[in-house]
């Protein structure tokens, strides 16, 4: 191994990396961000921004550290004075057509123009105020995607990403010299299912999402990482959120499921974590109505309605809920003839083209996959009959679920459906954006999503409204966090053994089960 | 030779020789002048001896590098795995050059001959001829030329293709001319890969000049010793050279004289010197990218690649351009920073912008309200536009701004200071 490793010396610290690395990737490893803007690991190398510029030794010039492969022996300096003055004239010739309006521009703020020229540009600009700067009118690209000229550094990270990525080459650079901006297609619109990732990859405020648009600054905004919910794939993501509303969805990278990039599907779909419609309080039957109670009460109430049932049980799941929350739900039925099964809506799958097993799914769960490794069926009908003459039923946030039962009705959800105000007791739970948990994606990886926001009222994580009350049946301690939640999952689960919530971290592990039996070399 | 006009006694006459007669256009009149005997020579030869016998004749490339031909051909794989191409750079755009379009409307089947010796050389299947889309009539001639040449199966199993340029300077580039073949926009692409490794369509391709090609059946023909020895200064540069002279001489045009012939007596008794009354000014030797030379380093200057350097400019693709004394060299410079902005691909900041805001600077000193800063302003500009880019044409713009300024400066303060009368810029 230790022989395809290239040793070199980046600002005066050693590093080794694979043959064929970047000398901007080599940095990294050093911590040296280089300032760059057309490169982006996720796209084919452009060059032509030259902000990169790094100065190594024995190279007659500057050169550009985002196409330079390191080589043995190599020694780069990214700070030297000359370096540092090739990427300063870089800044001052990208400013001069730039219209400085940072007021008013989407990106301020997480904008790498602005970044860079605070970072190493000059202090003022030697361009006339007299000269005209280019102007060239905003343009509609697509449904979520407006492209503001007169911001644009051609970076042609869009260009790239619409040719390279999404195999839709519908953009282009036109006009040649300082006339040049980014064009569509006369025929075309940027409507391709994943179009939306060209507003993340352009590092100035040129194309902005129509969704976000004045919205929020940047620098309002609380950022929790999380998992999308918008299909099977499991694209890691951030949700960003402003004075706890969710604003805005954003990739978050991930090489073995996403890399950097979502769809628009998911991008777009957040704002029912936002819903005012809430169930604030515990419900419980009293007198023929729902009457709001504490957690206690509550929760035994359900440990009475479970102790009693005799004959069999149906569980009626989400494949939204957390793992830990299916799991403990399964648990509760422990001892009982019951049947758990969660039904998948459908919809069009869309891939990336050029990336190999990344598409928005058909399948639009998350937590499918989970749901199945904890013994749930597919099967809804056959769990939907069963229900009718089940002596209890328990459903987990499925507003749309056309459960009929004769037994009692546990309604375990974040909205209170019409069919659910038979229910015999109903708990408020979080969604998503308010709890810690986990999703399995399609291939069987364990991902951890994290609370970006409270949850409304007494409303709390499913895993601990379910928690509570196997602790009121005498089952187990209470668990106070997703991880406690997880690890008894991860203990008592083949599935998931070996597992521990604190090792997934940000980027997920492989379920144990998912994981094909390794050949002995 | 300087068609329309007679050679003159000091010229040596080989790649122009047939220049002005009608006859040697067409494929008969060419092998009645012994054309096509030296493919015939090559294709009996192993493509490795004519790279030899082409390293050994010293030729090195007409269009502006001055890259030694042989060593470039020896770069192409010695096992093929892939097909090879070969492409001619016909795309002669370069302000002051017009040499290359002589060669395609006089004697398109030397070039012709040249490119089937080359692509033997190189072993290349397909051989491309990127033309310039402004030259009409040579690529007329060429076509015409070309269907003979076909019909007469000079060109064995091999493909060879004519194809025209769109009108943008930038695809004289090597690698802009290989994407614009390939039908993308003519951007130049970062090397390496170079493309002896990785040329047009992704496949080892060697690119050539015209009039380097046209050389190629007379190395062949007298031998490499021959051709080496036809040198006034520096061993380094052989062969002769078509010197396109344009400007402010009495004839102006093209003259083929062997390499370190005085660039004075190029002016002076070739191009019959400067109009009555006038002296001459300045000169750029090597067309529109290379630094000026003032009129001493003009007068001392020999022309080979050595001797352009040690003057301080480069010989380039010998588009001579004359300035006389009634010339204005701020507007001139003007001028020459505005086609490179009007050229610029956008690709690179410092090229895209760096152009631009030095035409706009230069117009500002014209318009008579120049800043003494302004000076500085340019020198600091041209240094980030030099030696920073993916190809040379933002270096193209900086050479005449900074050897401009520094050998004329005094102009530029004339209209800092008002001493001399705007000029309106259109």
């Amino acid at each position: 191994m230790a022989d395809d490793l290239i040793s070199l010396m980046i600002d005066g610290v050693p590093v080794s990396v694979p043959k064929g690395t970047l000398v901007i990737e080599a940095a990294k490893q050093t911590g040296v961000l280089v300032p760059h803007y057309c490169y982006h690991p996720g796209l084919p190398v452009a060059g032509v921004c030259r902000m990169c510029l790094v100065e190594i030794e024995k190279a007659p010039k500057l050169q550009i550290a985002c196409a330079t492969q390191v080589a043995e022996g190599m020694v780069v300096h990214t700070q030297s004075t000359q370096a540092k003055q090739g990427r300063t004239g870089v800044l001052e010739l990208l400013l001069i057509n730039h219209p400085l309006d940072c007021p008013i521009c989407d990106q301020a703020g997480e904008c790498e123009l602005q970044d860079f020229t605070f970072q190493e540009g000059r202090p003022a600009t030697r361009y006339s105020p007299e000269y005209a700067k280019r102007f060239n009118p905003v343009e509609d690209f697509g449904p979520d995607v407006l492209y503001v000229p007169n911001r644009c550094i051609l970076c042609t990270r869009c260009v790239r990403f619409m040719e390279d990525v999404a195999k839709e080459p519908v953009l282009n650079v036109s006009e040649r010299g300082d006339r040049a901006y980014v064009g569509i297609h006369p025929a075309a619109r940027l409507d391709h299912p994943w179009a939306g990732n060209v507003v993340d990859l352009c590092p100035v405020g040129s194309l902005l999402s129509k969704d976000f648009l004045h919205k929020a600054r940047a620098w309002e905004l609380d950022k929790a990482a999380s998992v999308c919910t918008g299909c099977s794939q499991g694209c890691n993501v951030t949700l960003d959120t402003r004075e706890n509303v969710v604003v805005r969805v954003r990739p978050r990278p991930n090489l073995q499921v996403n890399r950097y990039f979502i769809c628009d599907h998911g991008r777009l779909n957040y704002r029912w974590m936002n819903r005012g419609d809430r169930i604030e309080a515990p419900l419980v039957r009293r007198g023929g109505e729902l009457h709001a109670t504490d957690w206690d009460e509550a929760c035994e109430r359900v440990a009475t309605l479970l102790r009693g049932a005799g004959g069999k049980a149906v569980a009626l799941v989400s494949p939204k809920a957390s793992t830990e929350a299916l799991f403990l739900a399964r648990e509760l039925f422990a001892g009982l003839d019951w049947t758990g099964a969660f039904q998948v809506v459908m919809g069009e799958e869309a891939p990336l083209a050029g990336v190999p097993e990344l598409a928005l799914r058909a399948e639009r769960a998350p937590n499918g996959r989970g749901a199945e490794l904890l013994g749930y069926s597919r099967d809804y009908p056959a769990a939907l009959s069963a229900a009718e003459t089940a002596s209890v039923v328990l459903v987990l946030d499925e507003p749309e679920s056309a459960v009929r039962t004769a037994g009692a009705l546990i309604y375990v959800g974040t909205m209170l459906p019409e069919r659910a105000r038979e229910a015999a007791v109903v708990l408020p739970i979080a969604n998503v954006a308010e709890e810690d948990g986990t999703f399995v994606n399609r291939d069987g990886r364990v991902q951890r999503y994290f609370q970006a926001k409270p949850a409304p009222g007494m409303a709390r994580p499913a895993w601990w409204v379910l928690s509570e009350v196997s602790a009121t049946l005498g089952r187990g301690e209470r668990l106070a966090t997703a991880d406690e939640a997880f690890d008894r999952l991860a203990a008592s689960v083949d599935a998931f053994r070996g597992l521990s919530y604190g090792r997934l971290g940000f980027a997920g592990l492989p379920a144990p089960a998912a994981v094909p039996v390794a050949v002995p070399a | 030779m300087g068609y329309p006009h007679k050679p003159h006694a000091r010229e040596t006459v080989l790649l122009s020789k047939h220049f002005g007669e009608a006859d040697a256009r067409s494929y008969k009149g060419w092998v009645k002048r012994g054309g096509y005997e030296m493919l015939e020579r090559a294709l009996a030869m192993e493509p490795a001896k004519i790279i030899d016998l082409v390293k050994e004749s010293g030729l090195r490339g007409r269009g502006g590098a001055g890259f030694p031909t042989g060593l470039k051909w020896s770069f192409m794989p010695k096992e093929k795995r892939k097909p090879h191409y070969l492409c001619v750079n016909a795309d002669e755009s370069e302000p002051g050059t017009f040499k290359d379009r002589e060669i395609m409307r006089w004697t398109p089947h030397a070039l012709l001959e040249g490119a089937a010796i080359a692509a033997r050389a190189i072993q290349a299947e397909v051989t491309y001829i990127y033309i310039r889309g402004e030259f009409t009539e040579p690529w007329a001639v060429m076509a015409k030329a070309l269907a003979e040449a076909k019909a007469a199966g000079v060109f064995g199993r091999g493909k060879i293709h004519l194809h025209r340029g769109a009108g943008a300077y930038i695809c004289g580039e090597e690698t802009a001319l290989m994407n614009s073949i390939e039908g993308k926009r003519g951007n130049p692409r970062i090397k390496p890969p170079f493309p002896a490794a990785a040329g047009v369509f992704g496949m080892p391709t060697t690119i050539n000049n015209v009039e380097t090609l046209a050389a190629v059946p007379l190395i062949l023909k007298q031998g490499p010793a021959w051709y080496k020895g036809l040198s006034l200064a520096s061993p380094k540069s052989t062969g002769t050279k078509l010197f396109s002279v344009c400007g402010h001489v009495q004839r102006p045009g093209n003259y083929e004289v062997t390499m370190g012939f005085p660039l004075k007596d190029l002016l002076y008794e070739l191009a019959g010197g400067m109009r009555p009354g006038r002296t001459l000014k300045a000169c750029i030797p090597g067309g529109s990218s290379v630094p000026i030379l003032d009129r001493d380093e003009t007068e001392s200057c020999l022309l080979d690649y050595e001797g352009v350097v040690e003057r301080g400019s480069m010989l380039g693709s010998g588009g001579v351009i004359v300035f006389d004394d009634s010339t204005d060299m701020v507007y001139q410079i003007m001028r020459l920073a505005r086609f490179y902005a009007h050229e610029s691909c956008a690709q690179c900041t410092q090229c895209r912008e760096g152009t631009a805001w030095t035409t706009k600077i230069l117009e500002r000193i014209l318009a008579g309200q120049g800043k003494t800063a302004d000076l500085d302003l340019l020198l600091d500009l041209s240094e980030n536009m030099t030696g920073k880019t993916i190809c040379v044409l933002s270096d193209s713009c900086a050479a005449p701004v900074v050897s401009g300024i520094k050998k004329f400066k005094n102009e530029f303060e004339d209209y800092i200071a008002g001493r001399r009368k705007p000029v309106l810029v259109a």
